[in-house]
């Protein structure tokens, strides 16, 4: 037993004394993969969730005063806060938790094509329950876009449905539903972060399928290409259905926020793969910092740059997307389709390359390996 | 060795034991398996959900009979019982076999080399006189019951087991395993949450002791534990590496099954024991089986027949692994050839498919939601795998004519990421996969591998 002992031992030194050469040799320092969750929930997460409340916050003011009295002001008021509502929604739907899940955060405020026969049909009947699953395409930033631009050509014919129409206190009431639940649902979300989950967040810092990291990573991917990609710019283009789908726009009833929505959007998956603080300048470590560590042990390709290089080629070629995406799909949808190629290559870098380099396997897949 | 001494070894006996044992535990083991299977929700979540299969070339016929998979799997599960009870030994294991290879062939996302292992060891075990010994059957039939069966029985055991193991190294003895310490470079250091080995999995060290240990490991184990002198160390050497193995990855049963399968190449002093601790546990008459007899086969026709089919078991075994030889192309880039031969742990591959459907009449074209047909385990399989693609592709023909595109078009614009290179375009995107036929054949259409691995 000995003599294996004194084998194995100088078996070991050997490749010990021939790895010690290695001009690549080993990297000293191990990443600290907590900072990174410390950076996300901090730095990026919370500050864009407490803002967003805040904008939900005065959403639901505007709401209530343009329910009590539906004037042009009140509906301009409302409408600049649903924008910025809209906008500020773009830095926070990526990020998925238990909460998030549960009360359907994501599906409840922005589920686009919005369904204006079932959202009438609710305003008709009165006795709509916006907590059922089957509701989610009638509630949200969607409907509000609807209702607040889409009911009629112009404002003076769609003030007149909270005015003189005879169920005018049915939509009035439908509008202050749909303000109270986006802010109530935001404050849930929001206030789970700060009584607990954060701790959990950044402690969970392990290895494995249900740690922090591989979740948010495969929630960030999951969101990057179906929210973004396919949700604000190939389901319109009709890269899924063959024929160009301009009402799939996400905002198309006030459809010059169109662009605007899913630029936010870009630069918010962006920040996040760059650790960049929310509405700072500064930037924490994030999954760049990560792969660039990865990367000293393995020598491979700068994917870091890579993948901020296709960031940067999407957003150079969605500047010349129209405002309205609806009119870009209608005049020349050539452009959409050469976007939608344009993020679609990150498509590739994110979920073949980052995530192999990572070794964060697509989705839980719960079985076995040999 | 001559043909007489050839004849003398399939004539010469040994204790029944070590096969008893083996076979006991087989049972236990493989009825642990398959409660755990069920347990984890996966014949829910692997042969229920799903709205289609990939089948193996040849064997489409077999497709899971939606709830009635339940059956399959507690028929298998009873059968494991019956196996380590020893009790219609024949007919179990035979079940068994089938159960097992059935449960195996309904969807091959879930291929892994110990199930298949597991497939061909119990088909040997159909051959073998595991129920002489230490079982219901030789207490209900004395005539079978036997205290000495030939040496080859047991050998042929050793020798599947040696040949997975050595298969195994020799597979490791390429530039990426060797010299690359890929994959093992991005396995082992995501496991930094491992408690005192996480940081030193961070180490190139690490994970160039871990590639050279593991391939030195896969190719001596076999004379290691063949060689009396060594087989005790080799045994430690067997228990310390799957328990590693273990730890650092997700592979369920199977290092539980090796070690135990390596008890079987120690002298059946050791096998009389545990016999004699299980007997005394559940108060059996051990004594009762040691009668002196010497197993025979019925009638010499059906020695002839095991013998044949052995033979040509192990022939093929032999073989098969190199069917890879027979295909141009890098092996790990095409993966045509790989299965079946003990390639286990060489590849981490990442891939996207992207599926396009093009209506020639209309000029139509729009992609494909894979998500809306296969689960995330599916798309992630299909994504890295040529064969899978094409059945893939085949299936949306298919799908798309029901849906009333007469003769659709459908191309594939994939990316595949190989240990660790970047990745690369991987399917010819202009072929169109409908005019593809399934068969064994070298794959034209896959696009070359721009780089080398030198190896076996």
């Amino acid at each position: 037993m000995k003599r294996y002992l004194l084998l194995f031992l100088s078996v070991s030194l050997l490749i010990l004394s021939c790895t010690e050469t290695n001009p690549s040799g080993p990297n000293p320092d191990d990443f600290d993969r907590k900072a990174i969750l410390e950076n996300w929930a901090d730095n990026i997460i919370i500050p864009a969730l407490t803002d967003f409340a805040e904008k939900t916050e005065s959403l639901k003011t505007a709401g209530n005063n343009f329910a009590e009295d539906p004037n042009q002001q009140a509906l301009e008021t409302l409408r600049d806060e649903w924008k910025a509502g809209y906008l500020a929604l773009q830095h926070v739907s990526m990020f998925e938790t238990p909460k998030t899940m549960e009360v359907r955060f994501r599906n409840n405020l922005n589920i686009y094509p919005v369904d204006t026969t079932e959202v009438k049909e609710n305003i008709e009947q009165g006795d709509y329950n916006l907590n059922l699953p089957s509701k989610i395409d009638q509630q949200g930033f969607p409907a509000l876009d609807y209702l607040l631009y889409g009911l009629a050509d112009n404002d003076a014919e769609i003030l007149s449905f909270y005015n003189s129409a005879e169920n005018s206190s049915d939509y009035r009431n439908y509008v202050l539903d749909l303000v109270t639940r986006i802010d109530s649902l935001t404050d849930i979300v929001l206030n789970t972060w700060n009584s607990g989950y954060r701790d959990d967040f950044v402690t969970n810092s392990g290895n494995g399928a249900n740690s922090s990291i591989d979740m948010m990573v495969n929630d960030f991917i999951f969101y990057y290409e179906k929210n973004l990609r396919a949700g604000k710019i190939g389901i319109p283009a009709g890269v899924f259905s063959g024929t160009p789908l301009p009402q799939n726009v996400e905002g198309v009833y006030s459809s010059e926020f169109s662009k605007e929505l899913f630029l936010e959007s870009l630069t918010a998956t962006q920040n996040f793969f760059k650790g960049k603080h929310f509405n700072s300048e500064t930037t924490g470590l994030s999954l760049s910092d990560y792969l660039d560590f990865l990367n000293t042990i393995k020598n491979g390709t700068d994917l870091t740059q890579l993948i901020n290089q296709q960031f940067e080629e999407s957003r150079s070629k969605a500047q010349n997307l129209n405002s309205s995406l609806t009119d870009q799909v209608e005049t020349d949808n050539s452009l959409m389709l050469q976007t939608y190629d344009e993020l679609q290559k990150n498509v590739i870098l994110l979920k073949v390359d980052m995530l192999q380099a990572l070794n964060i396997n697509v989705d839980y897949v719960d079985a076995d390996g040999d | 060795m001559s043909t007489a001494s050839f004849s003398t070894y399939l004539n010469s006996y040994s204790k029944a034991a070590p096969l008893a044992v083996f076979r006991v535990f087989f049972g236990v083991l493989m009825l642990i398996s398959i409660v755990r299977f069920a347990l984890n929700g996966w014949i829910q979540k692997l042969y229920i959900e799903p709205d289609f299969f990939f089948s193996y070339y040849g064997f489409e016929w077999v497709q899971p009979p939606g709830e009635w998979t339940y059956l399959v799997f507690a028929v298998c599960g009873l059968s494991a019982i019956f196996i380590s009870l020893g009790f219609k030994y024949r007919l179990a294991i035979i079940t068994f076999f089938l159960s097992f290879t059935f449960i195996e062939l309904m969807d091959k996302t879930t291929y892994l080399n110990h199930y298949y292992f597991i497939s061909i060891l119990s088909f040997l075990m159909i051959f073998l006189p595991a129920n002489t010994y230490f079982s219901v059957d030789a207490t209900r039939n004395p005539k079978l019951k036997a205290e000495f069966i030939p040496v080859w029985t047991i050998d042929v055991i050793k020798l599947l087991l040696c040949i997975v193991y050595f298969y195994a190294g020799l597979a490791k003895l390429n530039s990426d395993w060797l010299f690359q310490a890929m994959p093992l470079k991005i396995w082992l250091p995501a496991k930094y949450s491992i408690p005192l080995l996480g940081d030193l999995l961070q180490q190139s060290w690490i994970h160039f002791a871990f590639a050279w240990g593991g391939a030195l490991y896969d190719l001596s184990i076999p004379f290691l534990l063949l060689i009396k002198r060594t087989r005790t160390f080799a045994f430690v050497l067997v228990v310390i590496f799957h328990i590693l193995t273990r730890i650092l990855f997700p592979i369920g049963m199977f290092p539980y099954i090796m070690i135990i399968s390596a008890l079987v190449f120690f002298d059946s002093g050791l096998h009389t024991r545990i016999l004699d601790r299980i007997s005394t546990l559940f108060k059996i008459d051990l004594n009762a089986f040691n009668n002196s007899e010497r197993y025979s086969f019925e009638n010499s026709i059906t020695k002839k027949f095991s013998l044949s089919i052995v033979g040509a078991f192990f022939i093929f075994q032999l073989a098969f692994p190199f069917r890879n030889l027979l295909y141009p192309g890098e092996l790990f880039w095409t993966e045509e050839g790989y299965r079946f031969s003990w390639r286990v742990m060489l590849i981490e591959k990442a891939g996207y498919a992207n599926f396009k459907v093009v209506d020639p009449e209309t000029q139509k074209r729009f992609y494909v939601d894979n998500t809306k047909f296969l689960t995330r385990f599916q798309e992630k399989q299909m994504s890295t795998q040529p064969d899978f693609i094409l059945e893939y592709a085949h299936h949306l023909e298919q799908h798309y004519q029901n849906e009333g595109i007469e003769n659709p078009e459908i191309y594939v614009e994939s990316f595949v990421a190989l240990n660790g290179r970047r990745s690369s375009p991987y399917v010819d995107p202009e072929v169109d996969l409908t005019t593809v036929k399934r068969n064994l054949k070298p794959k034209k259409w896959i696009l070359p591998f721009n780089d080398e691995i030198k190896g076996l």
